[in-house]
Parts: C-alpha cells; structure tokens; sequence
C-alpha cells in the first residue's frame, strides 16, 4: 500500500460550508459574489431591452449569462468548489445537471420532432367527426 | 479476546477513527446533514427542470391567447430579481453571524432577509392577480398553465423559505447556537441560496427570453 494511508486527510466539507477563515474574509467573498451577480443580472436585463445587440444572438446571450450567473451563486453562495474536499459535493451536482440536461434537452428534442411529424390538431378534430 | 471482538465489531469499523491511527472515519454529522440536504436539493431541481421543459414545450401553444411579450412587466421582474439577490447576500450574513455566535447580527441579518423574501412574494402574487384579473389566468392558454405552475412552485418554495426561516429565527432565540440548531440553519441558508438559482433561470427564461420574443 501506498504512504497514503498513513498521512491525515483532511475531512470533507459540507455544502455551503466554507472551510477556514476570518468573518471579514468570509463577508468579502460574499460580497465578491453579490457584485458578480448583480453585474451578470443587469447586463442580461440590458441586453434583453437593448437594440445595439445583433438580434438573432440576444437569447443566446442570456442563456450563457444565466448559466454564468448559477455559476458564480454555486461558488460565492453554496461554496461548491473544485477543492480535494468537495469532491461528493460536486459529483452529485454533476449527476443532477446530467438529469437535468436530459430531461429539458430531451424533451424539446422529442416534442419538436412530434410537432413536425404529426397531423396538424384541427385536421385530427376534421377526422373524428 | 480476539474472537468476541470480532462478535462485537464484525466489520473491523473500530480501526477507521482518526483519532487512533490517522484514518478517515465515518464523517461527522454535519457533513452527513449538509450532503443528504445537496441532494435533496438536486433533486427538487431536477422537478424545476421538468416544470421547465413543459413551459419550454408549451410557450408557443397559446390558444389564440396573450403570448409572455404582451404580458409580463420587467420592471417587476427586475424588483423580484433585485430583492431574491439581496435576500441571498443578507442570508450568507446571516449563515456567517450563525458560525461565529453572533446572535443580534443572526437575527437582524434574518429579519432582513424575511422582509426582502415577503416583498418579493408580495410583488409576484400582485403579477399573478392582474393577469388573472386580465382574464390571462392558468385555465387560458397551455403556455399560461405551464408559467403559473412553474413560477407558482418557485413562489410557494419561497414562502416555504420564508416559514422555515422564522422558526430558525425563534428556535435560536429559544435554544441558543447548538450543534444541531447550527445544522439547520446551513440547510436553511442552502435552501434560500437554491431558490435564488433557481430564479436565475426562471427570469432568463421565462421573463427575459418571453418578453423579447
């Protein structure tokens, strides 16, 4: 077996629990991730309202900024990091964000295939008379 | 000697204490607490990601009714928004006023995030109301049955938040910062931190990607 065994490894951490530090570090980190919010929040509304943005890219835009934005509230808020002890943490957010994908991604994907392949609903109503 | 041991503790589970050789035992229980709450939270995303694939299915069926551009008020939304981010900051005051045993910044920092919670909820019943009055209710349209059920999940976990965060409040004027009070309240601040996530997704994709279309 490896040394491995033998050295100390440092315990998990919960979710939404930082690991040390001093309350005015832990407050600036808060801090850190309510400006990151605030500026990814106000430049989606921006964007949405604005016509200096090529059109066809303005929801795109927003669902990266979205994305972006659950990023920095993971991080800032729930403290789901990529550190050594936070490894269960985030593989079980890994698996939920699989779900996810499927389920919406899924869906879409069928539904508008269905919309293409089926009889349109008035021609259906026309039939059953 | 060693055989009634092995009776005792088959599984040799007495050899994995930290204290004794350096090993990692089973962890302790706030982090057991904090894991089972993740998931569970997980899993109440993966029920907010199937309210939002039937919104995203059902935005173009609206029966010859009002589309999300005619209806929804951005200047609202951006209240909500505002006040669901603050809440959110003044909640992870609060979790770290609840660490350090500080119990007027705890309560204070709860009061405020309790009142930005009811401001929010308060301006979103006042939406729901007009459009019902609007006659844009959940019966209308498909695309309006999917937004009501999808925002009003959102709203009734948030007023869910708000019940859960006075009884923390009360329970940490009656019982003090023990070791499992503390334990509530970091699944109380994961939950609230949760909502505002999910938030995220519903003004992107409901308000914002709705109104431009």
């Amino acid at each position: 077996m490896s040394d491995g065994l033998n050295e100390r490894i440092a315990p998990d951490i919960a979710p939404g629990d930082e690991g040390e530090g001093n309350v005015g570090r832990r407050v600036l980190g808060y801090v850190a991730g309510l400006g990151l919010a605030i500026l990814l929040t106000a430049t989606s509304f921006f964007i949405a309202g604005t016509n200096l943005v090529w059109q066809p890219s303005i929801p795109v835009a927003i669902i990266v900024l979205a994305i972006a934005q659950m990023g920095v509230h993971l991080v800032f808020f729930l403290h789901i990091t990529t550190g050594p002890d936070n490894t269960n943490n985030v593989m079980a957010l890994a698996f939920g964000v699989l779900i996810v994908i499927l389920v919406i991604g899924g869906s879409l994907w069928i539904m508008s295939h269905l919309n293409q392949n089926m009889m349109p609903m008035g021609e259906i109503m026309q039939m059953q008379r | 000697m060693a055989h009634s041991a092995m009776a005792v503790d088959p599984h040799n589970l007495r050899t994995f204490d930290m204290e004794q050789n350096g090993h990692v035992g089973p962890p302790p229980k706030r982090i057991v607490t904090g894991y089972g709450f993740w998931i569970f939270l997980l899993s109440d995303m993966v029920m907010f990601a199937c309210f939002f694939a039937a919104y995203a299915v059902l935005v173009g069926q609206t029966a010859g009714g009002p589309a999300g551009a005619e209806l929804f008020d951005l200047q609202n939304v951006a209240i909500e928004t505002g006040c669901l981010l603050l809440s959110s900051f003044t909640c992870g005051l609060a979790s770290i006023a609840a660490s350090a045993r500080a119990k007027l910044p705890f309560q204070l920092a709860m009061a405020i995030t309790c009142l930005l919670g009811l401001v929010f909820l308060a301006l979103e019943l006042k939406e729901f109301s007009g459009l019902v009055a609007r006659g844009a209710g959940p019966s209308r349209s498909a695309f309006l049955s999917a937004f009501f059920t999808l925002v009003g999940c959102h709203g009734l976990h948030v007023g869910a938040g708000i019940l859960w965060l006075l009884t923390m409040m009360a329970q940490v004027i009656a019982k003090g910062f023990r070791a499992d009070i503390q334990r509530r309240i970091m699944c109380f601040a994961l939950f609230w931190h949760a909502l505002d996530i999910i938030w995220v997704a519903v003004f992107s994709v409901v308000y914002l990607l709705g109104a431009g279309a």
